[in-house]
């Protein structure tokens, strides 16, 4: 499936879930409920987040890093991750977490088809406003 | 009335309000935290006030700024 059409359909779905945006795992916006720039640079963000975990999960010496949620009174940030991409979603406090991860997941097997580089240029022409 | 009835209520008002206090702190700080899960289906939820979630949660919050500002 189409990345923006993807996330348009999660969007749709869920009530909790206030933006997506499907990145590489370096950083790059793939596709967004934000605009480009903003989309930027949640996707950066969250590299860096996952970049922390991963310090985390190395110190412990656990296996690779599955997704993350960071969780603040005000709300909720939850990463998904698939190989070389993730998925980024943030929400409201006391989000359902098993669901907004099952979310996130479905959003990264319904584009797995679509190589990272093809649809970042795609992404730039066609964001998805929410 | 003696002096000690008088006291009792003022104790055990100041209990239940040094309680809810105490509570409502440590509720607080369990919401402000990281959970990493991993391949194997285990998962590490460090609280507010570990050296990484204090490094990362921040940047969370930030995140959520630039989401709501933009959404």
């Amino acid at each position: 499936m189409n990345p923006a059409e993807a996330i348009a359909e999660l969007k749709e779905l869920s009530t909790q879930i206030e933006a997506v945006v499907l990145a590489g795992r370096d950083g790059r916006a793939i596709a967004s409920s934000l605009a480009t720039d903003s989309a930027s640079r949640l996707a950066a963000d969250a590299a860096t987040l996952v970049a922390g975990a991963d310090d985390v999960r190395r110190d412990l010496g656990r296996d690779a890093l599955h997704q993350v949620q960071a969780a603040t009174p005000e709300g909720s940030v939850f990463v998904a991750l698939d190989g070389d991409r993730m998925a980024v979603a943030t929400t409201g406090g006391d989000p359902t977490v098993g669901l907004v991860f099952y979310d996130l997941k479905t959003l990264l097997r319904q584009t797995m088809d679509d190589p990272v580089d093809d649809v970042v240029s795609a992404a730039k022409d066609e964001d998805v406003e929410a | 009335m003696s002096k000690r009835k008088l006291w009792i209520p003022f104790v055990v008002g100041a209990g239940s309000f040094l309680g809810t206090v105490v509570y409502r702190r440590r509720s607080v700080r369990n919401r402000n935290r990281l959970d990493v899960y991993f391949d194997d289906g285990s998962m590490v939820s460090l609280a507010s006030g570990s050296p990484d979630a204090d490094k990362l949660l921040p940047l969370a919050g930030a995140m959520l700024a630039e989401a709501r500002t933009a959404g």
